[in-house]
Order: C-alpha cells, then sequence, then structure tokens
C-alpha cells in the first residue's frame, strides 16, 4: 500500500490546493511588498500593487525574480524577516558569479523538514530505517536537508557527507545504511569503488536511494540501479527555493511531485516570459508561499522541464514535473546548435559507456569543436586498436546523429576522469567570447 | 606502466613478454603471462580494465628468412595480423612469435599445413 507523511495534502483534491495557493499567494505579495523594499521597487515598477493579487490566477502579473537580483541585493535584501527570527544560513555554491544567500527562520526549517519527509516516505522509508546522507553539510542545502527529512520521519540519520569514499563503504558494510543519499554521480562513484574492493552486495541492507542536486537522465538511473541493487529516486531543488525537497519522485519515477502546498511551479517560454500550457516545455519559474524569511516570488530557475497533471498511480496529486533536461546556464551552444550535457550521457549509456565523461568544448580558427572523453569500461575494451578505432566511429555517428553536430570521441582510461563528491564537473568550455 | 608491473609482482606474476599499443589517449598494454584468469582478477581489482584474448604462438627457424617464410603463407591466406608479440630464441636453431588474428582456428590450419608448427603453453618456459 502507497505511504505518505502528509496523506490530506500529497491527495487533496485540487480545488484544495487551489484554495491553499490562492490563500497562501495573496498573503506572501502582501508581506513582501511590505518588508522587502527591493521587491516593492520591482512591482511598483510594474505597476503592480499586492491589491491586484486576489489568486493564483493573478501571479502572471508579478514581476519575475533573476539570479541577478539575488547578486543585487546580496547578502540579506531579499530576507522578509528581520534578522531575530532567522535561525539558520545556507548558501549555493556561487559556481557562476556571487554566491546566493538564503536564511531560514524555525517554521521555514519545518516546512523544509516535512518536503524531505514526504520524498523519503514516498521512497518507501520508514521509522526504523537508516538514513546514510552523503550530500555535504555544511552551506550547501543537501546534507541538512535530508538531515531534517530523516528524523522527520522518526528514522536514523547518518551525517556521513561527501567525501572519502572508502569512509562511506565500510559504513554502508557496517551501519547497515538503508537509504543513501548523495548526487548520482557520487553514487555512481561509489557503487565503482565497492565493484573494485570487491564488495559482496548481499551482505549490503542497501534498499533506495535518494539523488539529485544535478541532471541525470533515466540511463544513469537504470545503471545505478542495477549496481547498487536499489530503488533509485529523484529529488529536485535548489537553495534559492529551499533546498532538496522542492519536488520529488514517487514509486511511479516518472516525474516529481512539487510540493504544491508550498510551491507554486509554472513553466515559462525563456524568451517571452508567457506562461505555457501543462504539457509544454519550458523554463521552471517558482513562487514560494509559505517560507518566511526569503520567499521568492516567480524565480527563474534556468530549469528546462514539463509539467503534468494526470493522475498519477501513487495516488498524490500533487503536479509533477519531469525531470529537468538541464539547467539553461548548462546548455551549449555549438555551432549555433543548443547541446545539453544530458544528451550526451544518454548517447553514452545506452551505448555501454561509462556515466564518467567530460565534455570540452573550444574554438579552433573561430570553429566550434565539440569533444567528448569517456572512459573505457570492461564491455568495450578491446586488445586491438582497431576496435578502437570502429568503436570510436560508431559512438562519434551516435552522437552526432542525435545531436546535429559533430563530436569528437576521445577514449580515456579507467579512472582518468576527475570523479566529484559533490556536483560533478562535466563540461569544460574553453571558449573564450 | 609501473602499476601494472608493481600489481603483477605482488601477485608472484610472471611477465613472459608483452607489447604496448599507443593511442594518443592511452595505452594499451599486452601481455602473456602464465595464470592469465588470475592476472586478470588482480588487475581488475587494482582499477584497470583487462581482457584475456586468444593468440596464435608460431615457431620460427631462427635463421635468416625465417620470419619472412611465415609471414608470404599468412600473407598470401590473406590472414590480416592485427599484432605481434616477437619471443626470443628459447631452444636452439628455434625463435617464437606470437601473433593475434581473427580466426585462429582457420589461421592456425593455415599454418600446419604449411609445415608451420604451432606452439602450446607447455613450450613456453614459465
Amino acid at each position: 500500500m502507497e505511504r505518505y507523511w502528509q496523506k490530506e495534502i500529497e491527495t487533496a483534491s485540487r480545488d484544495q490546493i487551489v484554495a491553499w495557493q490562492n490563500e497562501r499567494l495573496v498573503r506572501t505579495v502582501k508581506r513582501v511588498y511590505e518588508n522587502v523594499p527591493y521587491y516593492k521597487k520591482l512591482m511598483d515598477e510594474k505597476g503592480v500593487t499586492p491589491g491586484d493579487i486576489n489568486s493564483i490566477e493573478d501571479l502572471w502579473k508579478l514581476p519575475f525574480t533573476y539570479k541577478s537580483d539575488l547578486r543585487d541585493t546580496y547578502p540579506y535584501g531579499l530576507f522578509a524577516v528581520p534578522m531575530e527570527q532567522v535561525v539558520e544560513l545556507h548558501a549555493s555554491s556561487g559556481t557562476t558569479g556571487k554566491q546566493i544567500v538564503a536564511g531560514y527562520t524555525r517554521h521555514d526549517l519545518d516546512i523544509w523538514a516535512d518536503c524531505c519527509a514526504r520524498q523519503l516516505v514516498a521512497a518507501g522509508a520508514t521509522k526504523e530505517d537508516k538514513i546514510h546522507v552523503s550530500f555535504g553539510y555544511g552551506l550547501f542545502t543537501g546534507g541538512f536537508g535530508l538531515h531534517l527529512g530523516a528524523q522527520r520521519i522518526g528514522a536514523v540519520a547518518i551525517p556521513v557527507s561527501s567525501g572519502n569514499t572508502a569512509r562511506q563503504i565500510t559504513i554502508l558494510q557496517d551501519f547497515g545504511s538503508d537509504y543513501l543519499c548523495c548526487t548520482p554521480s557520487y553514487a555512481m562513484y561509489i557503487a565503482e569503488s565497492m565493484e573494485q574492493a570487491n564488495v559482496d552486495m548481499s551482505k549490503i541492507a542497501l534498499r533506495g536511494g535518494i539523488f539529485g542536486a544535478e541532471p541525470w537522465t533515466e540511463e544513469m538511473r537504470q545503471r545505478i540501479e542495477e549496481k547498487l541493487h536499489i530503488k533509485a529516486h529523484d529529488i529536485y531543488g535548489l537553495t534559492e527555493i529551499m533546498g532538496p525537497g522542492v519536488s520529488y519522485e514517487c514509486c511511479e519515477q516518472s516525474g516529481m511531485h512539487v510540493n504544491e502546498d508550498h510551491f507554486i511551479i509554472e513553466v515559462i517560454d525563456p524568451d517571452t516570459g508567457k506562461v505555457l500550457p501543462e504539457g509544454e516545455q519550458g523554463e521552471i519559474v517558482f513562487s514560494c508561499i509559505t517560507k518566511e524569511a526569503f520567499p521568492l516570488l516567480r524565480y527563474r530557475t534556468r530549469d528546462i522541464g514539463v509539467i503534468s497533471r494526470k493522475k498519477c498511480s501513487c495516488g498524490r496529486t500533487l503536479v509533477k514535473m519531469s525531470k529537468p533536461r538541464g539547467r539553461s546556464d548548462d546548455m551549449l551552444i555549438i555551432r549555433g546548435v543548443n547541446v545539453f550535457p544530458s544528451q550526451i550521457e544518454t548517447v553514452l549509456l545506452r551505448m555501454g559507456y561509462s556515466p564518467n565523461y567530460q565534455i570540452v568544448v573550444d574554438r579552433v580558427n573561430n570553429l566550434d569543436t565539440l569533444e567528448v572523453k569517456v572512459e573505457v569500461t570492461q564491455e568495450v575494451f578491446s586488445d586491438t586498436v582497431t576496435k578502437f578505432a570502429v568503436k570510436e566511429k560508431e559512438l562519434s555517428e551516435a552522437l552526432k546523429s542525435l545531436l546535429g553536430v559533430n563530436a569528437k570521441v576521445t577514449f580515456a582510461a579507467p579512472g582518468s576522469i576527475d570523479r566529484s563528491i559533490g556536483k560533478a564537473v562535466r563540461v569544460i568550455d574553453k571558449r573564450k567570447i | 606502466m609501473s602499476g601494472i608491473a608493481e600489481v603483477l609482482a605482488d601477485s608472484g606474476i610472471d611477465i613472459r613478454a608483452l607489447t604496448i599499443a599507443d593511442t594518443t589517449d592511452f595505452g594499451i598494454l599486452r601481455l602473456i603471462v602464465k595464470d592469465a584468469e588470475k592476472a586478470k582478477k588482480v588487475l581488475q581489482s587494482s582499477g584497470y580494465v583487462v581482457s584475456i584474448n586468444q593468440v596464435i604462438g608460431i615457431e620460427v627457424q631462427d635463421i635468416v628468412g625465417g620470419l619472412a617464410k611465415v609471414l608470404r603463407i599468412l600473407d598470401d591466406a590473406q590472414v590480416n595480423i592485427e599484432y605481434m608479440y616477437d619471443f626470443l630464441a628459447i631452444k636452439e636453431d628455434k625463435a617464437y612469435i606470437i601473433i593475434r588474428v581473427e580466426n585462429n582456428v582457420k589461421t592456425t590450419e593455415i599454418l600446419t599445413h604449411n609445415g608451420i608448427r604451432c606452439i602450446s603453453n607447455d613450450d613456453i618456459v614459465f
């Protein structure tokens, strides 16, 4: 039987969800307008007042929040409560500029715990389970989010944090971890390291995994599930909105249920800003409607995805969003063609290659070049150079037919491509534009 | 390369012959050892990708033109040699080569038919 953490919310009627959203949106907009001068300015510039927002039908009238707004107001400019009410700060890694600081009140942490608890329960975890959290603990939201969720359901949180893979394996074996939480690339790395160390998988209790914080493909999921003998669930979130648990995958593993009682999702055309109907692909935008300290409105995530309100077999009525195809920031434009690293990953895994790859983009004589470096696996290895030449040609043709651009394939020795313990660095763009 | 040699040394595995193929990005090291299965196991657990392949050992007269004779036979039969190991003479008057071809059975037949002796593991002094 399907288990829920907050059944009355997770399976609420559409009308009920909309009623919650209407009331909470109106309240949040009013509070933000009164307490965040920057938002007041944005709304005034757009000619919108809180009085214009009476329901979620009016959401489109509000201005978007961009990452640049967060930089302009760094560090606390968008906080909607006095610092005395803030009990915790987190920050995004800041790989694309200044880091982003998120504040949480006690109530915000409470919501966060529930959101992550929903994920854990949807993945089948119970209070008997030991939750091995290998997301980094620190300013990064991954570790603390799942930690809160694990404790919320009464399970045992094991705060292993990231890194020291040998110790991760020891703990998996000795502590009998039931669920593993980390980035999918790190899960894969742990799995490989276990294989190498000849760990007897029948002695590993692990039943499920909750993986997120970077885009990953269905093929990657299959690999992880096969190697670790678990069911792998995708969790989505971002520091700007809360951290992990903004949306979560149920047993159906076909999209992530958005915690709509706390976050309103929209899909928009990234060029025009127009809201797109259900089923159309576009940029995902979130509005926080219950958060106190850092409630962003219409935040442009840069993630490309689709939403679906089709009835889910798990019984949850919360809208589902697709696995993001990749952040629009990750999208590469190569000779005018849009290329997502996730497309390359799909091809590699389908053809039996390792999920350890690196994409190198460069510009030679004013022409973009795309190189895909992939590690040789046992399955593709051969003792003859001619076989490698054939494999190289096959792979480069498969990439070309899917991406529409030429890709140079380079085989690398096993283990020679850097493994990530946090978010994987898949793309090296050497172009100086 | 030193890593591989050390792993084998630590497991008491003696290397009888080796050849290296360089591609631009990584190398393929080919080895003849006595206990191939064991070598595969220890190398794999050290993180190397390993495969075991059948090759043909050929006895060549250790005289001028000895190798040319064998290669001519293979050439005429249109057997493509992917790569080759050369072996020092172990017995008087004899040298050994090891070749990797597509079809071992057919190639062995051709050689035997032409009076060339193919060697077995026992001919190699481990």
